[in-house]
């Protein structure tokens, strides 16, 4: 079984809003019509979006880190909002384990979007359909792309590189040993949704210097000098012993 | 929430209709165990199976203004396996065709009796349809409050008194509706619809507060740490992603101030339990119709309240992530 999924890395998202962009420049102009976008320069602009990058401070003043995070669909295993449709318009795919919405069967109920923790569903106001990240669905299998150009266009965007894009099934994929090896956890996990979206957590590289790392055991007459050398013939302690 | 004035017609009217059939219906169950004073006036039935049905019509044309896509609301029959929206899109006519049925039937005088016991209760054809339309009637109660109740996050909801209170409210108010009817075709129930409307309404008040209640000490599961899973006690939004709002910040919040908010749950506890009973008291008393009538305005109109404070009410956990623009 296959469940196509992203892993974002919190510790390089840089929150440049790249994927916010390339994602509704993509999707707004695919075959599904465009996603609304109302007053873009106006004074409330509004639209739908399948992506958003949000900013959090954890912690106080002066003691503060700023966290970017990237919030779209996470594709759960086994999502709330599909069950509850009345009409079967959203659905899992078997094949891949995408959630998708056929717009065609949408009856613009919204059940879905409260069916939803994660705010991940956004109604089209306009065409009056739910609407939410597809993974790309209409790139990641079009053959007339060159082979490294199949990926969401978020991912493509990313300048940092913090979106990994891959199969969360297989264990030996570069998203599968990311989150293996990285610390790779899932958002809310109290509902069991079981996202496939997995994100990785800010890591501080650490050195550790003892205080007798400071100083030479070596040398405890604390002299900054060459080593005190016998004569060239006589022999060492290092001859005979090793530490 | 922010409650949608769609839903809380839709739920509100079909509550009405599908309580004044259960009425209708008790009482032709009384009399056909001579309980009651056999025979009510062909109208009383016939009639009140009419504005029943009127009342679900009404509700389902509320629903419309709900759907984006209201042609393809047939679609919504589909997935009944596993939605309760589809299994309530079933119900509904499910209710109204066996209703109509039922009301027909009383009106052309169609029925049989199909079997008399010795103690001279009698089982009718009639009969036979009311009891289908009840357990429809109990079916679509059902769906109704398991939409709400099924959404294990929507915390405010996830409890059997969300059904439990969907079900006594739609029924006290189309007992009351059925009271006040009484007084034109079957003057000599009103004391037995009364009283049943009184102790309904009552009951509904003690599971209603019980879920005021529970809700009062409501733990949240998630939180900021959960939904970005970062482990610090402070957690704060800075930005939400957005400046203008969107579908998530308009449809997940009630937008209204806390003391509206506040207020809006004494005024339908006033006008749903307390104010409907005394007017019912008194107009059981004196035979009084405006009173009654009153009461059962005054129900309705508190309901709507009562509606817009329970979808109001619920907290969704998208809201977490939708705090400071
Ligand atoms: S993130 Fe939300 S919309 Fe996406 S699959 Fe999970 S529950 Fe469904
Ligand atoms: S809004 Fe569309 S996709 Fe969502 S539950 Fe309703 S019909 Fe299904």
């Amino acid at each position: 079984m296959t469940q196509l999924a992203l892993v974002i890395d919190l510790n390089v998202c840089v929150g440049c809003h790249a994927c916010v962009t390339s994602c509704k420049e993509w999707n707004t102009s695919g075959p599904a019509g465009s996603m609304c976008d109302d007053n873009p320069y106006g004074k409330d602009p509004t639209g739908t979006f399948f992506n958003r990058v949000q900013t959090y401070e954890v912690g106080e003043f002066p003691l503060t880190e700023t966290v970017h995070f990237p919030k779209s669909c996470l594709h759960c295993e086994d999502p709330p909002c599909v069950p509850v449709c009345p009409t079967g318009a959203s659905y899992k795919r078997e094949s891949d384990g995408i959630v998708l919405v056929d717009y065609d069967k949408c009856i613009g109920c919204r059940y879905c979007s409260w069916a939803c923790p994660y705010g991940a569903r956004e109604i089209d106001e306009h065409q009056k359909v739910m609407k939410k990240c597809t993974l790309c669905v209409d790139r990641i299998y079009d053959e007339e792309l060159p082979e490294e150009e199949r990926k969401p266009a978020c991912v493509l965007a990313c300048p940092t590189s913090a979106r990994l894009f891959g199969d969360v099934h297989d264990s030996e994929s570069e998203i599968s040993v990311a989150i293996r090896e990285e610390g790779g956890y899932q958002l809310m996990p109290e509902w069991g949704t079981k996202p496939s979206n997995h994100y990785l957590p800010r890591r501080k590289i650490r050195k550790h210097i003892h205080k007798d790392e400071l100083e030479r055991a070596d040398n405890p007459l604390n002299k900054e000098q060459r080593k005190p050398h016998g004569p060239i013939d006589a022999p060492t302690l290092d001859d005979s012993t090793s530490w | 929430m922010n409650p949608a004035f769609s839903v809380i017609f839709l739920t509100t009217l079909i509550g009405v209709g599908q309580g004044l059939f259960l009425a209708l219906f008790t009482g032709q169950s009384y009399s056909a165990v001579k309980l009651l004073p056999a025979a009510t006036s062909v109208e009383f039935y016939s009639i009140g199976g009419l504005i029943a049905l009127l009342f679900l019509v009404g509700g389902l044309i509320a629903s419309f203004f709900h759907l984006g896509h209201p042609e393809r609301a047939w679609r919504a029959a589909a997935m009944w396996r596993t939605s309760w929206l589809s299994r309530e899109v079933l119900a509904l006519p499910a209710v109204m065709g066996l209703l109509f049925i039922y009301a027909l039937m009383h009106y052309m005088e169609w029925d049989i009796v199909l079997f008399t016991s010795e103690a001279g209760a009698e089982l009718s054809v009639s009969l036979i349809v009311g009891i289908l339309g009840m357990l429809a009637t109990f079916a679509l109660f059902l769906c109704t409050g398991m939409i709400y109740a099924c959404i294990k996050f929507l915390q405010e909801w996830h409890t059997p008194l969300t059904v439990i209170n969907y079900t006594l409210l739609g029924t006290a108010s189309g007992f009351v509706l059925a009271t006040a009817f009484a007084t034109y075709t079957a003057p000599g129930l009103l004391k037995f619809f009364g009283i049943w409307s009184i102790i309904i309404t009552l009951t509904a008040l003690i599971t209603r507060v019980a879920s005021l209640l529970r809700n009062r000490n409501i733990k949240y599961k998630s939180s900021a740490q959960t939904a970005i899973g970062v482990r610090h006690t402070k957690v704060k939004q800075i930005a939400m992603g957005m400046m203008g709002g969107s579908v998530n910040t308009r449809d997940f919040n009630h937008h209204m101030s806390a003391l509206f908010f506040k207020s809006i749950k004494w005024v339908f506890l006033v006008l749903v339990f307390v104010v409907p009973s005394i007017l019912i008291w008194a107009g059981i008393e004196e035979a009084n119709r405006t009173l009654l009538f009153s009461a059962f305005i005054v129900q309705y109109i508190g309901l709507i309240a009562e509606r817009w404070f329970f979808f109001a009410q619920a907290n969704h956990p998208q809201n977490i992530y939708y705090q400071t623009v």
